[in-house]
């Protein structure tokens, strides 16, 4: 077994039962980045020599003895949305092209104290802002399963990365699906941690009531890992939350399969517009839940209709006071016009792609007098609708079962021109942001794409999403961790 | 007024908090005065990812100023974003409270011409201040020391009636202000700004009038003298049948006239919208309890207190608590009054008063010294009174002892002592310089035993002469008649 294809539980063993060092697992990963990388374009900066300094600094931490963070040595990849002192932070923007922060986000210290390898920055529609990293200013991802395939977004960068075995588990955000939806379309796990359990300094806003950074693993258990890691309160975000962080890997080891577990199914997610083979993946992934003791409670999320066009008019408004600060007076790009206004008019004209203009000028509209009321109030009220129609969800059932998305990766330049059809990937994912819940995407299987023509055909991955309550994470994971352990779909790989 | 319009005038006044840190972020508040983009880091030069966290210290001072201006402190308050574009507001966007402020419905009473005046408070809010631009030749540069810095923004009612009014209410805002410690107040320095509107109306009618805004106004007088021109310009435009027209006015600080600066036809839309970034704020009862119960003594109260206890009167009260230092320095020296000594505790007052607000004021405008900032004592000052009211020194001896109290820091006792001012009262030593003085000038005691009585005076000044200034007058006056009248009825 190559070293680069351990996922991150079991390269910690290694770590730690002194069988392999960092050096030698960061340097087997570095070259795994040189010969797919060209052909995935996931990473947008790659930290290679620094990267090389800190295994090392790793592997003498773990000889001076003592107790060491599982992350100690372990090369993860960053969305380049979130802060790395020193390197750049562009968003996937030409706006910031060439900014370099001079702080650190909270999860960065957090993962740099813990002693992680950190190997560079990964691709994402512009600002987060898309569901295939199309939106990047410096050109798509590629899916490693097909690399005409988009590898969905906007963290796609990340996903692609941890799919095809350039690194061992990554951070994402997810706005409205953006770590789950790529982790789906990839076929590795996503979580999207509760609002507010992990610190959002140091991530570039897009919609700061929906922003919540999540993580990337090959294994459930790979992803808890880093979240472990990462999540806790931090006096930087008044939004983050004060409770406790539970030892999420400790209760993956609870082993009494799912009895008296329930799950939700909800009615309002199985309709129309699916591709038959993904919801004849996903049904057979929640009969799994039923065979490892599982309860399937049908229940009914009525608002569920209202979520993406809550989502639309909430994400932009909160985005277009959150991008005005990229005016070309302080940082990043400036196109000096013949006065203040024109230099105003040319910078973001010029700085932001079409996706970006297109949401700027939605939620512009949204908040501007007159359409207040009817666009951003409403869409506040409807929220509340659907956070209370998931809490009332979860007096029923522990947790909810639904597909990640409603097809599998389509091809890069299929939906480009088609923003609404673009929109429509994050349906099933849009609630669990805008409740504020957790939610994740595990493996569950794949569906044959070109099916008429057996000698074209294609495996593509499928993600079962799996929802929870608010601070719902350790039960949550563990459901997900049971199924998978239960099934092999993670332990396929991308055929590069 | 007498062509019938009386103006209406509101004010919004901006005051910068006085805390330690900014409204947002850690960096030093105290932005006047140093070097350019010193005093600043990543939040509040708006860098991508960052977070605002909100300043204990400046919700306090906030709720201490709504308490003081008698406002409603809203139990649940939150924060809003003000979205605009300029290249002194980092973000795009100036944290701000829109519908829900932190403090609502108060009044300040202000004393006008002797005459009381409740003032409207409609609310006052919290946000975080702008940079500064410096404007060289053909380009711009943007300081942002002073972007973040916590501003309270105070909206009054339209119940201002004169230039007059609304120069004493600033005042007396400022007065409360300093009182409770919260900002420096002070306009020059832009600590405090205020931004004026005013309309016209027929007087005694309820009708509102189109109303102008005046900026760029940096002192009380100016808040005046603009307002008192705005006044007569839009009478002008009315009396001859004008329109007044909705406009932002500029002051011109040189030619002492208003200008306008822009159309205020088409309002600008704002897009406020709750602040994603920072959960709203409850004000819990026991912490509103807390800082009732921290505020200071407010100048009314010490004024009504003042007039009571020591019997001033009301205007040398007033000017007394009008700085709060000066009404702690009367008042201590009120306390070092010794008790046991049988004397009339208002005239004591009146006369302690009387020091601070004549000699020790212009001593002090003099010297540029506040009064905390002086080392004679409030103890030191009684014992100057206490040598005039014993007659050991003159008041006009007692002025000098007074200046050199003020500039050297000694007791009015030592500077007597080494300046060898004590009066002069020995009955003897007196007779002795009369009698002489008497002997010495028989032509003028000719004179005045003719009847020329005002010579008593300059015999009087030749003792004076003799003892450098040092002789009791009284004493003097008393001695130099006895011997004049006993010269007039032959005796020796």
């Amino acid at each position: 077994m190559k070293l680069y294809e351990l996922c991150l539980t079991e390269a910690q063993a290694l770590l730690q039962a002194g069988e392999i060092s960092s050096v030698e697992l960061t340097r087997a990963v570095l070259e795994r980045i040189s010969a797919v990388e060209p052909m995935v374009h996931a990473f947008l900066y790659c930290n290679c020599e620094q990267a090389l300094v800190d295994a090392q600094r790793a592997d003498v931490r773990r000889s001076a003895g003592g107790p060491v963070s599982p992350l100690l040595g372990i090369p993860l990849a960053i969305k380049d949305i979130i802060h790395v002192r020193g390197i750049p932070t562009t968003c996937g923007s030409r706006i910031l092209e060439h900014y370099v922060p001079t702080f650190n986000a909270t999860v960065i210290d957090r993962l740099q104290a813990a002693g992680a390898v950190l190997l560079g920055k990964t691709n994402t529609d512009e600002f987060a802002m898309g569901s295939s990293t199309e939106n990047s200013a410096f050109g798509p991802t590629c899916n490693p399963w097909d690399l005409s395939r988009v590898p969905g977004g906007s963290s796609g960068g990340s996903a692609a990365a941890v799919a095809a075995y350039m690194a061992l588990g990554a951070l994402g955000s997810d706005t409205g699906g953006s770590v789950r939806q790529p982790a789906a379309l990839c076929g590795v796990v996503g979580i999207k941690p509760t609002y507010g359990v992990v610190s959002r300094y140091g991530l570039v806003a897009f919609a700061s009531s929906l922003d919540q950074i999540g993580t990337f693993g090959r294994t459930v258990a790979d992803a808890a890992l880093v979240l472990q890691t990462i999540a806790g309160h931090d006096p930087l975000d008044s939004t983050s939350l004060t409770d406790p962080v539970p030892d999420y890997v400790e209760r993956l080891k609870k082993t009494d399969g799912l009895n008296g577990v329930r799950v939700g199914l909800p009615r309002e997610y199985m309709v129309g517009g699916m591709q038959p083979q993904v919801e004849a993946v996903v049904l057979e992934a929640t009969a799994t839940l039923e065979e490892l003791g599982a309860e399937l409670v049908e229940i009914s999320l009525p608002h569920t209709p209202y979520a993406l066009p809550v989502y639309y008019l909430i994400a932009p408004a909160e985005a277009s006071a959150n991008l005005a600060r990229y005016d070309g007076m302080r940082y990043g790009l400036r196109i000096t016009g013949k006065d203040l206004w024109d230099t105003y008019h040319l910078t973001r004209g010029e700085g932001f792609g079409p996706e970006v203009i297109r949401r700027i000028m939605l939620g512009t509209y949204a908040l501007s007098a007159g359409y207040y009321d009817a666009y951003y109030i409403k869409a506040q009220k409807a929220r509340t609708l659907i956070r209370q129609d998931l809490e009332r969800a979860f007096e029923k059932v522990d947790v909810i079962a639904a597909p990640t998305t409603p097809r599998t990766a389509f091809r890069i330049g299929e939906m480009v021109n088609d923003p609404l059809q673009m929109y429509l990937q994050d349906v099933f994912t849009l609630s669990t942001n805008l409740a504020g819940i957790c939610g994740l995407s595990v493996p569950c299987g794949f569906a044959s794409v070109n099916a008429a023509d057996p000698g074209a055909s294609t495996d593509l991955p499928v993600g079962l999403q799996l929802i929870g309550p608010a601070l719902g994470e350790p039960e949550l994971l563990r459901v997900a961790h049971v199924y998978e352990q239960a099934t092999s779909w993670h332990q396929r790989s991308a055929p590069l | 007024m007498d062509k019938g319009y009386e103006p209406v005038i509101g004010l919004e006044v901006h005051v910068q908090l006085a805390t330690a840190s900014k409204m947002f972020c850690g960096c030093n508040a105290a932005a006047f005065g140093h070097e350019p983009n010193t005093l600043t880091c990543p939040i509040c030069t708006g860098q991508p990812g960052v977070l605002p966290v909100i300043n204990q210290q400046a919700v306090e001072f906030a709720i201490m100023a709504g308490l003081a201006l008698n406002c409603r402190i809203a139990s649940f308050t939150k924060w809003d974003r003000k979205n605009y574009h300029y290249p002194d507001l980092p973000k795009g966007y100036q944290i701000s409270q829109y519908d829900l402020p932190l403090a609502v419905n108060g009044w300040v009473m202000v004393e006008t011409n002797a005459e009381q005046k409740r003032i409207g408070i409609r609310r006052a809010h919290l946000e975080e201040d702008t940079g500064k631009l410096v404007h060289r030749g053909d380009h711009s540069l943007v300081d942002l020391n002073r972007a973040g810095v916590p501003l309270l923004e105070i909206v009054t009612e339209p119940d201002i009636r004169s230039a007059e009014e609304a120069y004493d209410f600033l005042t007396k805002l400022r007065t409360l202000l300093r009182y409770l410690k919260i900002s420096t107040a002070d306009m020059e320095k832009g600590a405090m700004r205020c931004e004026p509107n005013i309309s016209l109306r027929p007087a005694g009618t309820n009708e509102w009038g189109t109303l102008t805004e005046i900026k760029n106004l940096n002192s009380f007088r100016s808040v005046r003298a603009a307002l008192a021109y705005e006044t007569t310009r839009q009478e002008n435009v009315l009396t001859t049948g004008g329109r007044v027209k909705r406009l932002t006015m500029g002051w011109d600080e040189q030619r002492n006239i208003t200008f306008p600066q822009r159309s205020k036809e088409t309002a600008n839309d704002y897009r406020y919208f709750p602040e994603p970034d920072l959960p709203p704020l409850v004000v819990q009862p026991e912490w509103l309890d807390r800082l009732r119960s921290q505020l200071p003594e407010l100048p009314d109260v010490v004024k009504a207190r003042f007039v009571v206890d020591y019997g001033l009167s009301d205007y040398d009260a007033a000017v007394l608590v009008a700085d709060q230092a000066v009404a702690r320095f009367f008042q201590d020296a009120m306390a070092a009054c010794p008790a046991q000594e049988p004397v009339d505790r208002h005239a004591q007052a009146k006369t302690i008063s009387n020091w601070i607000t004549g000699d020790l004021f212009r001593l002090m405008n003099e010297c540029g010294l506040a009064v905390e900032e002086m080392r004679m004592t409030p103890a030191e000052l009684v014992g100057l009174v206490n040598l005039v009211r014993r007659g050991a020194i003159s008041t006009g001896t007692a002025r000098e002892v007074l200046a050199e109290m003020v500039k050297q820091g000694d007791s009015a006792e030592a500077i007597v002592q080494r300046r060898e001012l004590a009066q002069i009262s020995d009955q003897g030593t007196l007779e002795g310089i009369a009698g002489q003085v008497i002997e010495n000038h028989p032509g003028e005691v000719a004179q005045y035993l003719s009847g020329k009585e005002s010579l008593l005076q300059w015999l009087m000044g030749q003792v004076m002469r003799t003892t450098q200034g040092k002789a009791n007058p009284a004493r003097v006056l008393a001695l130099l008649k006895e011997k004049l009248e006993a010269k007039r009825s032959g005796q020796p």
